[in-house]
């Protein structure tokens, strides 16, 4: 059975002026981790607090273990957890009673559930008198996953929980997600980073409120149909404009120090004498591979 | 139930944790309730009054002490024109105005008849009415003493006379601050229960954590319960040190029962309470909660009877003042402590403010939703 479904939702905000989410649909299997990949605007968060019930949907019907999300919105509360992007616990509690508190909420205890949390929890344990609101970043997330674990959900839904995170603290949470997909919990996350989209099983590629694709990362990356090129030269904006100019370019881009580009035809033999008749120089080109970024950019055009 | 337990732990946690709420609830209300009984009295002292003695005669000075002798006037001008005593009233140096005129003294016992000059400063309307009459009083006893010394008085009046002794119940000496005093707890009752709950929820809202708990299983109604409880409590405490320091520094002990008193309080806090909770589920912030709840705390006390008496406004605001719970409780606060009325008289302001308490929970819980 799947664990998520979300069947042609559509939410519009200011009376059907701006279409958060529009015609979604997806699934999501038992205990797979989901991520929902897109920029700031996307529609993430709607979809996410209409799957937690904090919000109905227009149209469209979803489920979560099966329970409709309007109609079971009991249920559905009892067995998730929700980790919203922005930090919501009790600032002025310390994690302990944070914990305890949460635990309570969900009539359980600490102790019932301890083993879920163990891993995490441990990292912030020695602070576990301090307020919630004088941790730091990383601290405040690890104590916001306990928080939304404590009641052992079924599935977790995590907004955007690496934003504002360190890298290394980014990369620590990614790994406390793998061990608690092998409990079993499903997981669905959202995130704005494109390197992490290569750490779900499946991500859905969302941009306007529209899906773009939904497949694991490799198939994603391997289903990209055109050759990619990484080129560099001297002068970057210089380099941009020509290849814009260059009849063959069907699609051309900024890619850190690189411009990535795809032609027709695959051909790049002319590329290299047209790119230094413009008066470019150092000039390199790359036949690569691509990332889900790239192919997040094709979908888009 | 062992939710409700912990909800209530939590939020007297917070409560607690926050110092400057601690200080709000306790100190201010203390200040307050030290201060304003003193401040805002109502008898009218200290009438700047600008005389203009046109006659300099044994007479005129005569009653110009009597009138200072009063206590209620301050002669701020003895001016030679009525131009010279007016520039003082546009100063804002003067109230009144006493024009004595020439051959006063000569006029009032050769013929029997004296005309003074009364000008008020009708700006401030309390001061000027009150300043007024009591001059017009003070220089009608001044009248009645030169009688009984020039004019023989026949044996019987010719007119018949009525003499008036009016005795004052409740506050035989007609102290303003036992008035006040009662009038001011209230009030203070009032808006640290009502601010304190409408804020709380508003707070959960703006932070984010309301989110969390939306999410959880947690029932509506318990947790608005654990929003009104610790705010009950607390109101009740500050009643409490409300009515030992009426005792301690106004000597004002309550005539009736102490138990009728907190079932009101009780019942009444509920429907403030409940205010406060409709306010916090139609705000997305806490100014706008404060502004709401100000809006509604100014027609609360101006149309509670606290300063003015509600017998003497128009029909259409006593209409109004049936809905306003301070109306009731200020009522039964002078009831109760000031003429030892019993459970039985006010019957009739438990009933409404019941009433009340269950629309506005009612509303309350049905209008806070966990989803949008």
């Amino acid at each position: 059975m799947e664990a998520i479904r979300v069947n042609h939702i559509t939410k519009t905000y200011n009376e059907g002026k701006v279409k958060a989410v529009d015609d979604v649909s997806f699934s999501v299997g038992k205990g797979e981790l989901f991520g929902l990949i897109g920029p700031d605007g996307a529609g993430k968060t709607s979809i996410f607090r209409m799957l937690t019930t904090l919000l109905l949907p227009d149209k469209g019907t979803a489920t979560v273990d099966g329970f409709d999300v309007v109609k079971d919105f009991r249920q559905i509360r009892n067995s998730v957890g929700y980790m919203p992007g922005k930090f919501s616990l009790y600032q002025d509690l310390t994690i302990e009673e944070n914990l305890n508190f949460f635990a309570t909420v969900f009539d359980t205890t600490v102790e019932q559930n301890y083993h879920l949390i163990k891993d995490i929890y441990v990292q912030i344990e020695p602070f576990k008198k301090r307020r919630a609101g004088k941790l730091s970043g990383g601290m405040k997330q690890k104590l916001a996953l306990c928080c939304a674990l404590i009641h052992k959900p079924t599935t977790l839904f995590l907004d955007e929980p690496t934003t504002g995170v360190d890298p290394v603290s980014r990369k620590e949470f990614w790994e406390m997600l793998r061990r608690l997909k092998e409990q079993g919990i499903t997981i669905m996350v959202s995130t704005p980073y494109m390197d992490e989209a290569s750490l779900c099983d499946r991500i859905a590629l969302i941009q306007g409120g529209k899906i773009l694709s939904v497949d694991t990362p490799d198939n994603i990356v391997n289903t990209y149909p055109d050759r990619l090129y990484a080129i560099k030269a001297n002068e970057m904006y210089l380099l941009l404009k020509t290849l814009e100019s260059y009849p063959d370019t069907s699609n051309s881009y900024a890619f850190g120090e690189y411009a990535h580009a795809t032609f027709k035809n695959n051909d790049v033999s002319e590329l290299d004498n047209y790119l230094s008749s413009k008066g470019l120089s150092g000039i390199e080109i790359k036949d690569i591979e691509a990332t889900i970024e790239d192919s997040f950019i094709r979908l888009l055009h | 139930m062992r939710t409700l337990r912990f909800l209530l732990q939590k939020e007297f946690r917070q409560i607690f944790r926050n110092r400057a709420i601690v200080t709000l609830i306790f100190v201010m209300p203390v200040m307050q309730f030290l201060v304003m009984p003193l401040a805002a009295d109502y008898e009218v002292r200290n009438i700047n009054l600008a005389v203009v003695d046109n006659d300099h005669s044994p007479y005129s000075q005569k009653l110009i002490s009597k009138v200072i002798a009063s206590g209620y006037f301050k002669l701020t001008g003895y001016n030679d024109s009525y131009k010279d005593a007016f520039k003082l009233i546009e100063a804002d140096k003067a109230d009144l105005i006493l024009e004595i005129p020439h051959g006063f003294e000569r006029n009032l016992i050769r013929e029997d008849k004296q005309k003074l000059f009364l000008a008020v400063n009708a700006i401030n309307g309390t001061k000027a009415n009150l300043g007024g009459a009591y001059l017009g009083s003070i220089i009608g006893d001044f009248n009645a003493d030169i009688r009984m010394q020039l004019v023989q008085q026949p044996r019987f009046s010719q007119f018949p006379v009525i003499e008036i002794v009016a005795s004052n119940w409740f506050n035989p000496v007609l102290n303003y601050k036992v008035f006040i005093v009662p009038g001011i707890l209230a009030i203070l009752v009032t808006m640290i229960g009502g601010f304190l709950a409408a804020l709380n929820i508003v707070k959960e809202k703006e932070i984010g954590t309301i989110e969390q708990i939306n999410v959880t299983p947690i029932k509506k109604h318990i947790f608005i319960l654990g929003k009104l409880i610790p705010f009950w409590v607390l109101a009740n405490i500050v009643f409490t040190i409300g009515l030992i320091l009426a005792r301690l520094i106004y000597g004002i002990v309550p005539i009736g029962s102490l138990l009728v008193l907190y079932i009101f309080i009780a019942i009444y806090l509920l429907t403030v309470l409940g205010f406060g909770l409709l306010v916090s589920t139609f705000c997305d912030t806490q100014q706008q909660a404060m502004f709401i709840m100000f809006f509604f705390m100014m027609i609360f006390i101006l149309l509670g009877g606290l300063f003015t008496s509600i017998d003497s406004m128009p029909d259409w605001a006593k209409l109004i003042t049936r809905f306003n719970p301070v109306r009731y409780m200020i009522e039964v606060m002078r009831m109760v402590i000031l003429k030892g009325s019993g459970f039985r008289d006010i019957l009739p302001h438990l009933a409404a403010v019941s009433a009340m308490a269950v629309f506005l929970n009612g509303w309350a819980v049905l209008n806070y939703k966990k989803t949008n």
